[in-house]
């Protein structure tokens, strides 16, 4: 039992736990189904901000172009959907039947070559997750290998964010265009739109989302995550200690990408339709001020970042919708100034002492003066700076 | 190029940024076992040459050989795979990591991706850790937080990170600077110690440290070697107190 218990201690899986709790069972016994359903697609926002928290966070690797990852898992998914919802009988009053609705309105006679795979489940799950992982490993190991890093990586991936927006609303015939791949209906025969699947989606989607945070704690405790910790640092010292620095940095942006497209394939089954407008620069932007919210150190802040800030965005738009964006960039700023370390961070430097505190009110202040050093010296520029929450001791997930 | 018996063989080696030649047709051999340290006045390409040799740098032409292998063209982390450990000028360590993680990161297994996701922290890599600690004088502040250690304890540690890779070369730009004077005997000490069974090759600028611990000194000058030998051998030639001992 104490070995459980220090075990859920060392590798903060206290918060995970509570965090499944909480949108595993709370939500689904406070909230009707609509509300819940908006839940779920707050929460395949979280995937996105998850993965940021391995990229920036860890990585300290910004991308400004997550939107391309999230949005192409929703693209596949929604083509296989689209192609379900378009069998020869419900579009028999199209010139072409059994093509997709906005194929049929641009003229297009066929369906293109690449979407036929997409005509079957199991090649558009893996296409979910491997087609935004192989265009991550290009961009990242094109970029990566050459030292492109910090602000012109940014830049760089807020470029690919637009041209893949450019591409698909310029493609329309292809892509469906500005409007995206709308009106899905079922999966195998299975209608997503009832009550009793979005309630199933919606606990498919905790599911996933719990497991991609057990994988990133449990590559957050090895060797590579503290190698990602110390490139954040000290990119050089890395490199001279016999590590292909570009290859680690190229493994965690493959891995965020990966796990965003998931968090786009779930999007599109709750919400039911994929478009351009979740694919570009301002919906990357908005991602990471998720994970800022959130604390880009904290993995399950990052999943309440996502619900925090999403819900204040319908919650602002509908009480003041001429206001919102306003209102969201205040919190964002805010958020900036006054605890840069999000949600998780004013938990670790607030709320847990005052537990602790309340805890143990008869345990005596332990004493925390660091061990004489045995060859100590007027430590000049040590630079004692407070330790950040990034560190690895106290850390939680 | 010829084969030879030296850990490292430098010949003609010239690199020049924008016409400016840092390094200038330098021939230089390492021995096996040698502690060999660099002087010159500032300027000289000290810095500039074991960035060559790590790779920091690409030399515009020349050779560097390790071990009768050439190094000018390979890439920065499989020198170091090769034998090849750098200390750079400014203590170059972790400061969000414990002492313990910045020396088990230093451990030369789990270098690639899936290597380090498969990586165990074994009674193997502990031990050797604590023996490094030990031989560096940070054995009991493991579990501190890297940024807290005073200068010379970074200096040290980063010192201990290239220990536990164990190179066959050991490049150390200016390891005493910012350090106290008993700071200074004790890296003495320590560097008399790590040289036995690898080269060193040191940066220096304090004479009364550089007689201490060297076995042969060579003094560069705009990009050139000036001298070589023996400190009493060096400090009495003519040309080296005209640049750089004489004021």
């Amino acid at each position: 039992m104490d070995a459980f218990k220090n075990w859920v201690a060392r590798s903060g899986m206290g918060s995970v736990l509570i965090l499944a709790l909480v949108i595993m069972v709370v939500f689904p016994l406070t909230m009707d189904i609509f509300r819940l359903n908006l839940v779920g697609k707050y929460l395949s926002y979280a995937f996105v901000a998850v993965g940021l928290v391995m990229l920036w966070g860890y990585g300290g690797i910004l991308s400004l172009g997550q939107g391309v990852f999230f949005g192409l898992g929703g693209y596949m998914m929604a083509m296989f959907l689209k192609l379900e919802a378009s069998d020869p009988i419900t579009t028999k009053i199209q010139s072409t039947p059994g093509i997709p609705d906005f194929m049929d309105w641009n003229q297009l006679t066929a369906l293109p070559l690449w979407w036929e795979p997409f005509r079957h489940l199991p090649l558009a799950l893996i296409a979910v997750v491997a087609v935004p992982m192989i265009l991550a490993f290009i961009i990242s190991f094109a970029m990566f290998k050459r030292r492109v890093g910090g602000v012109y990586f940014a830049i760089i991936t807020q470029a690919v964010a637009l041209i893949l927006t450019v591409l698909i609303v310029g493609q329309q015939g292809y892509t469906g265009g500005v409007n995206g791949i709308t009106d899905l209906r079922t999966m195998l025969g299975w209608d997503i739109r009832d009550d009793s699947a979005k309630y199933i989606l919606y606990f498919a989607n905790c599911v996933l989302l719990l497991a991609v945070i057990l994988l990133c704690r449990w590559i957050q405790m090895s060797k590579l995550g503290t190698l990602l910790l110390a490139m954040r640092d000290k990119e050089d010292r890395v490199r001279f200690s016999g590590y292909d620095v570009a290859m680690f940095k190229v493994f965690v942006f493959v891995l965020a990408a990966g796990i965003s497209a998931v968090g786009g394939a779930m999007f599109t089954l709750q919400v039911g339709f994929m478009s351009p407008s979740l694919v570009g620069i301002v919906p990357s932007i908005e991602m990471v001020i998720l994970a800022a919210v959130g604390g880009r150190m904290s993995l399950v802040g990052a999943v309440y970042g996502a619900l925090l800030v999403n819900a204040g965005k319908t919650y602002f738009s509908e009480a003041a919708p001429d206001l919102w964006l306003f209102l969201m960039a205040a919190l964002f700023i805010g958020v900036v100034l006054v605890f840069p370390n999000g949600l998780a961070g004013l938990y670790e430097s607030h709320v847990k002492p005052w537990l602790a505190r309340r805890k143990a009110p008869k345990a005596s202040t332990q004493a925390v003066e660091p061990p004489a050093a045995p060859l100590s010296s007027p430590s000049h520029k040590s630079a004692p700076s407070a330790p950040l929450p990034g560190g690895v001791q106290g850390q939680s997930a | 190029m010829s084969n030879t018996d030296f850990v490292l063989a430098i010949e003609d080696l010239t690199v020049s940024f924008d016409g400016f030649k840092a390094i200038d047709a330098l021939t230089l051999y390492v021995d096996r076992g040698e502690l060999r340290v660099i002087i010159g006045p500032n300027g000289a390409g000290k810095t500039t040459l074991l960035d060559l040799i790590c790779g920091k740098t690409r030399a515009s032409s020349g050779s560097i050989k390790f071990k009768n292998q050439e190094m000018t063209k390979v890439q920065e982390h499989k020198i170091v795979r090769a034998g090849i450990g750098r200390k750079f000028q400014t203590p170059s360590i972790y400061e969000n990591l414990s002492v313990f993680k910045n020396l088990e990161v230093s451990f030369p297994r789990g270098r690639s991706v899936l290597g380090a996701l498969g990586f165990r922290c074994t009674d193997e890599v502990k031990d050797r850790v604590q023996s490094v600690a030990t031989e560096i004088g940070l054995a009991d502040t493991l579990d501190t937080e890297a940024g807290l250690l005073s200068h010379g304890q970074k200096q040290w540690l980063e010192i201990g990170m290239l220990l536990m890779q164990e190179p066959e070369l050991l490049m150390l730009d200016e390891p005493i600077a910012g350090m106290s004077v008993r700071e200074r005997e004790l890296t003495g000490e320590l560097l008399q110690r790590i040289c036995k069974g690898r080269s060193v090759i040191v940066i220096e600028h304090d004479m009364d440290f550089v007689k201490r611990i060297a076995h042969k000194v060579t003094v560069m000058h705009q990009g050139k070697i000036l001298a070589e030998g023996s400190m009493e051998k060096v400090q009495s030639d003519p040309k080296v107190i005209d640049v750089y001992l004489g004021h």
